[in-house]
Order: C-alpha cells, then sequence, then structure tokens
C-alpha cells in the first residue's frame, strides 16, 4: 500500500481516534487483498444498524467512533429494527426501541443521515456511472455496481464505517476494470416477469454460480426488465450466489464493455423457473403474515398496492416495508391512506429481515426470493413466494 | 494430548500488531464468530464444529479462515469486552470479517501461516508486528 500524506497523517492519529481507527482497518484490508493505493469514495451505505444485529458490543464500538468521527462523504443507513416513529403499533418492545435509537443516534452524531433504507439509490444516495463508491447491504451493492455501473466491493458494517470516516477505500477488488468481466454465460430461454419471478430467477443464477466458483454471470435472455425487477433480481442473486455483479445484455451498462464469456455456459428453461419456485414454497404452509417491499418498495409498487387493495379489507398482518421519504411520497400521494384504510401497515427504516420478529408468526407470504432465504433461516417462518397480486389475495381471503 | 517439542519459528504475514505468548486451540474448521461462538461465555456453539463445545477465550486460535456473515466482526469486539475472545488469533487465509474483527478489538493477528505445522496444547508466541509465530514448546 502507498499511502498519501493525508491517508498517513490519519493513520498517525493526526485526525482524530475514529479516523485513525479507520484508516488502520482500510490499510490492512489494502495490503490482505494487494490494493496498491486507496481511492476517494463519492458515497457510503451502511449496514448493522439493526440493534438485533450490533448487539450492546456494536453499539458500544459506534460510540466509541462517534466520539470524535465526523464522515467525509454523503453516507446513509441500511434498516434498522423497527419503524421509528410506528415501533409500538408494529410490536417492537420499549427496551429494543431503546437500544435501537442509542445506536441512531450514534450514527447521527458522526453526520451520517439517518434515514434506514436497503435502497439507498431510490432515495438520493446514487452514484452515477463509474464512481467509485464503499457500501454495505448486499442487495445495494449488486444493483450499484450492475444496474447503475458504479464500482463497489461488498463492504461490511465496520469497513463502510471506516470509508465514511475517511473517504477511502482501497482501491482492489470491483473497483478495478480487470475484475468486472463476466465469468459464466447465463441463457435465459423462458419469459421472466414480475419481481418473484426475478427474484426465483436469481436464486437459480446464484445457486448455480455457488456451485460453479464462480461470481460474475453474463445474462442473455431477458428482453426488458423494470428497476424493482431489477432491485428484486439484485437481492436474491446477492443472497443466494454472494454475486455483487452482473451484466445483463440490453440492459446494464457494461454489458457490452468486456467480452461476453463462452467457455462457461448454462441455460434455464420454464422447467428450471418452475422447480426454483416450488422451493420457495413451503409444504403445509399456515399463512399469517404478507410482507412486501424486500428490498424496500418503490413508490410505483406502493401505487400499485394501493391499486390492488383499494376498498378491500385484509385479514392477515400486512407489512409494506419502505423507506420514510418513499412513504412520505405516497402519504402525499393519497395511496398510504388507501392501503392504511384496508388495514395493512407501513413498516418505514426497517424490514421483515432485521426486525426482531422471529416465532411471532408461522407463515409468511412474500413476493422476495430474499424474504424467503430469510423468512426461513433467521426466522423460523413457513416461507411461500407470490406475485403482488397473489400476496394481496392471500390477505384479503 | 500435548504437540511434544518440536520448536519451529513459522513466517506469514502481519494483519494486527501485538504479541502474546499462550495457548493453542487448534481447528481444520472455518469459524464463524456470528452465531457460531457464544460471546458471553467464548465457546465454540456451532452444531458440528470440531471445537463444539470447547472455550477459545485466552487461547491463540488458530483455523484456516473465517466464514459467515459480517456481524462476526462486532462479535468479536464484543468478546474482548467481556474477556471472553481469544488472545491472538492465527489463520491459513484470512477473511475481511476476521481482519476487521482483530482491528476493532486489537486482538494480534498472523495469516498466511502452514497452520498444519501448530497443534492444539503447544504454546506460541504470536507476533502481529513482525507476522511471525514462534512455536515453543
Amino acid at each position: 500500500m502507498r499511502l498519501e500524506q493525508e491517508e498517513k497523517d490519519m493513520l498517525e492519529g493526526k485526525y482524530g481516534k475514529a479516523a485513525q481507527k479507520s484508516m488502520e482497518i482500510l490499510n490492512a484490508l489494502g495490503e490482505i487483498f494487494d490494493a496498491e493505493s486507496m481511492i476517494a469514495v463519492h458515497g457510503v451505505q451502511i449496514a448493522g444498524v439493526s440493534y438485533a444485529n450490533l448487539g450492546e458490543a456494536g453499539l458500544e464500538y459506534l460510540n466509541e467512533m462517534a466520539e470524535d468521527g465526523k464522515v467525509r462523504v454523503l453516507t446513509t443507513l441500511n434498516p434498522a429494527g423497527m419503524d421509528r416513529e410506528n415501533w409500538q403499533e408494529l410490536g417492537i418492545d420499549k427496551e429494543f426501541a431503546k437500544n435501537q435509537n442509542r445506536a441512531i443516534d450514534a450514527f447521527a452524531k458522526m453526520g451520517i443521515i439517518t434515514t434506514c433504507s436497503c435502497t439507498p439509490y431510490l432515495i438520493g444516495n446514487v452514484p452515477h456511472y463509474g464512481q467509485h463508491i464503499a457500501w454495505a447491504e448486499s442487495s445495494a451493492v449488486c444493483y450499484s455496481n450492475s444496474v447503475i455501473g458504479a464500482r463497489t466491493n461488498r463492504e461490511g458494517g465496520p469497513s463502510a464505517l471506516a470509508s465514511a470516516l475517511t473517504g477511502k477505500t482501497p482501491n482492489y477488488g470491483y473497483h478495478l476494470e480487470k475484475n468486472r468481466h463476466g465469468q459464466v454465460l447465463v441463457k435465459i430461454n423462458a419469459p421472466v416477469k414480475g419481481s418473484d419471478e426475478f427474484g426465483v430467477l436469481g436464486k437459480i443464477i446464484g445457486d448455480k454460480l455457488v456451485e460453479l466458483g464462480k461470481k460474475i454471470p453474463y445474462i442473455t435472455g431477458i428482453p426488458s426488465a423494470t428497476v424493482e425487477e431489477l432491485k428484486s433480481f439484485c437481492a436474491s442473486v446477492a443472497t443466494y450466489g454472494g454475486t455483487a455483479l452482473f451484466h445483463m445484455e440490453d440492459i446494464t451498462p457494461e454489458y457490452n464493455k468486456y467480452p461476453k464469456p463462452s467457455d462457461l455456459v448454462f441455460e434455464i428453461d420454464q422447467n428450471d423457473l418452475d422447480i426454483a419456485r416450488a422451493e420457495l414454497i413451503d409444504e403445509d404452509i399456515e399463512i399469517d403474515f404478507v410482507s412486501i417491499g424486500c428490498p424496500h418498495a418503490s413508490i410505483h409498487e406502493i401505487a400499485k398496492l394501493a391499486n390492488l387493495l383499494k376498498g378491500k379489507k385484509v385479514k392477515k398482518e400486512f407489512w409494506i416495508t419502505t423507506a420514510r421519504p418513499t412513504k412520505k411520497i405516497a402519504d402525499e400521494a393519497g395511496y398510504s391512506k388507501i392501503i392504511e384504510d384496508a388495514g395493512a401497515k407501513f413498516a418505514a427504516d426497517t424490514c421483515c429481515v432485521v426486525a426482531p420478529i422471529k416465532g411471532r408468526f408461522k407463515g409468511i407470504m412474500v413476493d422476495s426470493a430474499k424474504a424467503c432465504y430469510y423468512g426461513r433461516a433467521k426466522n423460523k417462518f413457513k416461507v411461500k413466494i407470490g406475485s403482488v397480486e397473489e400476496c394481496v389475495e392471500e390477505a384479503i381471503k | 494430548m500435548r504437540g511434544g517439542s518440536n520448536k519451529m519459528k513459522l513466517q506469514g504475514r502481519k494483519i494486527y500488531k501485538g504479541t502474546v505468548e499462550a495457548e493453542a486451540i487448534v481447528t481444520k474448521d472455518g469459524i464463524s464468530f456470528y452465531g457460531g461462538v457464544d460471546p458471553d461465555t467464548g465457546k465454540v456453539v456451532e452444531v458440528g464444529h470440531e471445537l463444539e463445545g470447547q472455550s477459545i477465550t485466552g487461547k491463540v486460535l488458530v483455523f484456516p479462515t473465517g466464514k459467515g456473515s459480517t456481524v462476526g466482526s462486532y462479535t468479536m469486539y464484543r468478546m474482548k469486552k467481556n474477556n471472553t475472545a481469544p488472545v491472538a488469533i492465527v489463520n491459513k487465509e484470512i477473511d475481511t470479517i476476521i481482519a476487521v474483527g482483530c482491528i476493532i478489538s486489537e486482538i494480534p493477528c498472523v495469516d498466511k501461516i502452514d497452520i498444519n505445522n501448530i497443534k492444539t496444547g503447544q504454546q506460541l508466541i504470536v507476533n502481529g508486528s513482525e507476522g511471525t509465530v514462534d512455536i515453543t514448546s
């Protein structure tokens, strides 16, 4: 690692303790991954926000950093363990709420914007093509690298915070063009439509990549995709495959920048989609919880939900997880009232992956393959994937 | 089971500074600090892990590489504060979670060590600043 004067000064403590510890982390990561130097980052997304994941130790670390640490670039947060306004209504206990707020206060003290969302790119923390950033949150990492063409590694909570407090990240991995080539050609021979189906596709590709020991797929055969479909695909392929970057022919900006892989090819037919979908539906599931918004629902998805729920009544617990700014647009547009009149609830700032809801429900229906994975693994729910329309039908039945 | 007297100096790569002398606990399995280790007791709790039920507190923990969630770095920090952490870590190949965990918790750490040379119960001197591991017994 070759450090510039300012970076050396940080390492020696001239910019305070938090910057020093941060530069120690980044310098060590740079040495480990053979980076030659640091590069400036233009934005940061921090994970490790839910108190359920941080615990008292994580919180202590944040407080230590907040003593003299201040962010140098635009920085936003991942979902917290609760809706910061509506937590009581959603059944979060007081003690948890108190601790969650202590964590958010520590982030705020460092100058971080405490909007808690896994979709920073929908609410103003959005890089442009080719920009270097340091993002945690695997689905957002995948979206920014692939759909936007920005450059980030898969950061963890502490390393992303270190980049926020120094404005730097070691230059290795996905920051370098030589590591962004597609490695496996994936041909899709069936129509893929809707967030749920793009999630199913992400699971197939993710599982296959793990089996092959590869990371970057080059996907053909998708004629078009919406932002929401890509958002769902990113979350799924990152969850099942650890994928931080993919190329999609005629859709993502770098698809023709690098050669199309040809030595490693696999194809996906309708039958594969059917099998994978069946794997995301547990037998004898009793659904008592429906949740839309993994990753956080866009305003377009909320508009669609309002249309589906208008004049209806849900008979099951129904959460729409979204970023608070998106919720505010929905309030102004009148969608929130329609949705809440139908008995569905907004859970802003949080999501069904990080909220402390283990054991509270038996079976969850979602339109997200990522939510299926964590519903099973973390919260011990039975799961069922379906389209948004099917989710609403189930809820009002 | 003691390793016998095969004194040896192993040269690896420095990850985090500091020198300590302690007994080794060695595993061929990866370690996930988040969920795989109980930060209150210092015991490995991952079902089926080679070290399941054993304490890593106060030992030099020797394992191939880390695995699991990035929250593991915070778990290591919590163990350090609880006095349940290992006093040093030796890896074959470090990963981001363990590296960041050692840095924020200030646990001396060396990697690029052929860990087959080290046996549980041997006394080690880990020098995180030089990147060396001395087997002294």
